[in-house]
């Protein structure tokens, strides 16, 4: 399906308007029409993915194309794109431990209201040498600078800030942080695909997917698109019956208690 | 989760083989081994309270049979001990809120495992020590009831052949209770011994009426834990009643034909030695010491 898509989108660059706009009207499509003289096409390799317990992990595929509008614009060949997927927001407190006599016990914390569970990043080169830092933290490209950035909480960062820093490697190592230097894959000069890991600890919900073209370090067009995750299957039911029924879900682990106990009594009766 | 199901059955059936043998609950072994597998305390608390539930359930079973359950008393307990236990859930619930809550249990383990793994430890001991030098400790005397039974709201327990106020009982009730849910205990090992020594109540009802309170007790903790904090894990608590069901089986088996003396020696240094790694845990500088923690959704 993916390698599909990917051939239809390359022949379609190469076709007439009328088809381009057929195979646009196929694909996902959201966002504004950029005002350079770039626009970018989007698909993704699906709209809304299913899980089960069983999951072990799977990719999002993001497919581009790159239309260009006559004169003007940089040269193919120079582009850059960087792909950005975030997943639900959710508040986070990152607690820092310190001593406290003998004793070592989370002393220090910071609250962000509105961290993305999931982020991965997929760029065509390191962000680094896509675009300079002023545009990296304005655009937010690249962990680091979505990290960096206002809007995880309310107060701004000040230099250096642990916490922030503490955040990002964190969750790097869960594997819910990811960024790819090399993800983006040109497979013509106007056409690119994207390869980005779904782990199995990625959480559920809106998944929004943001893809950024620039050429020397300057942005010609953004274009975004989402996805949504759902889990089924026997252990995400029970999840949900234990948040959404709560005292239910209680009473059932007492009467599995009782059973349990009670059976335990009959088989290994003594007297 | 990343413990493997065979691990946990394994350390279930362990703990269990372990409690039949001494004829205790488990549970102040069972939630620190779940805790160092890298189980998230509060899981592993709420979660334990369910093989509690089981194993009390059984023990209540038997007791009812040989008419050993002072119900009476046990109703005054159980009174005490849903307080407690309501109390105690409410407390883990805002420690955890507070970010402290790894830190309550990890002290709270501490404090219980060194007074309780060095008291039996010196027991053992001592009850070695005399064995040979072949002679018989002598054994503890009756003495005068104590003045706090004499305290107000006299109730009387015929079956216990107690004639005692129902505030201390409801006091000691109430401390078990809290400490249960906090802890993720039965809190048998807590209730027996004071039953015995400070109310005097004849050895035949203590530990029935001992597990008819934690029977109770467990089963609300185990509902208030599901409703408050959403950590009990159900799966987990099938894993862990079918390990320590059979394992407490062939430990009470086993136990029968056993030197007891060597075994509450080894007993007192295990319970020693987990006391201790929690020392350790705390004491230790982290290698990571930021934590991240999402917030539920509401």
């Amino acid at each position: 399906m993916s390698a599909l898509l990917g051939g239809a989108l390359m022949s379609a660059s190469r076709r007439r308007p009328g088809a381009r706009a057929l195979l646009a009207a196929l694909l996902v499509l959201a966002g504004t029409r950029a005002s350079g003289a770039e626009t970018l096409v989007v698909g993704l390799s699906f709209n809304r993915m299913a899980i089960t317990s069983s999951y072990a992990g799977a990719s999002v595929a993001v497919f581009g194309a790159i239309e260009r509008d006559g004169q003007g614009g940089a040269r193919a060949g120079d582009y850059d794109v960087v792909v950005t997927i975030r997943g639900p927001r959710r508040g986070v407190t990152v607690r820092e431990k310190d001593r406290l006599g003998p004793v070592w016990i989370n002393r220090h914390q910071r609250k962000f209201a509105e961290v993305p569970l999931f982020l991965a990043v997929a760029s065509s080169r390191p962000v680094e040498a896509v675009a300079d830092a002023p545009t990296r933290r304005r655009l937010r490209l690249g962990l680091q600078a979505i990290v960096d950035g206002p809007d995880l909480a309310a107060a701004p960062p000040e230099g250096e800030d642990p916490f922030r820093q503490a955040l990002l490697r964190l969750r790097r190592d869960e594997g819910l942080f990811v960024e790819r230097p090399a993800g983006v894959r040109f497979l013509s000069p106007a056409v690119f695909q994207a390869a980005l890991p779904l782990p199995a600890v990625a959480p559920v919900g809106a998944y929004e997917v943001e893809v950024a073209l620039l050429a020397g370090g300057t942005p010609l067009a953004t274009r975004t698109a989402g996805f949504e995750l759902v889990k089924t299957g026997f252990e995400q039911r029970m999840a949900v019956f234990a948040r959404d029924w709560s005292p239910l879900y209680g009473l059932a682990a007492a009467a599995l208690a009782l059973l349990s106990g009670w059976l335990a009594s009959v088989i290994f009766r003594r007297d | 989760m990343p413990v493997s199901v065979l691990t946990l059955l394994g350390l279930g059936a362990l703990v269990g083989f372990v409690s039949g043998l001494f004829g205790i609950g488990g549970g102040f072994l069972m939630t620190p081994m779940l805790i160092f597998l890298g189980i998230p305390p509060a899981v592993a608390v709420a979660t334990q309270t369910a093989p509690i539930a089981a194993s009390s359930t059984t023990s209540v079973l038997a007791a009812v049979r040989r008419n050993a359950v002072d119900l009476r008393l046990g109703a005054v307990l159980v009174g005490g001990g849903l307080v407690g236990t309501a109390l105690g859930v409410w407390f883990f619930a805002a420690m955890r809120r507070a970010g402290q809550l790894d830190l309550v249990i990890a002290l709270s383990y501490l404090a219980l495992l060194t007074a309780v793994g060095g008291l039996m430890l010196t027991d053992s001991v001592r009850d070695l020590w005399s064995k040979r030098r072949g002679r018989a400790r002598p054994a503890r005397l009756g003495g005068d009831h104590p003045g706090y039974l004499a305290w107000p709201l006299r109730m009387r327990f015929p079956r216990s052949r107690l004639y005692a106020s129902v505030i201390p009982i409801l006091g000691l009730a109430l401390f078990v209770g809290f400490a249960g849910a906090v802890l993720g205990i039965g809190g048998g090992f807590i209730m027996v011994p004071a039953l015995l020594y400070l109310l005097r109540v004849p050895t035949g009802v203590v530990v029935g009426t001992s597990q008819f309170q934690i029977l109770w007790t467990s089963l609300v903790a185990l509902v208030l834990h599901a409703v408050q904090n959403q950590a009990v894990d159900m799966v987990l608590a099938v894993i862990l009643i079918t390990g320590g069901v059979f394992g407490a089986q062939f430990g009470a088996r086993f136990g029968r034909n056993l030197r007891s003396e060597t075994f509450r020696l080894l007993l007192a240094v295990l319970v020693l030695t987990v006391g201790l790694r929690f020392a350790l845990d705390l004491v230790v500088p982290p290698a990571e010491p930021f934590s991240v923690v999402v917030a539920e959704e509401r």
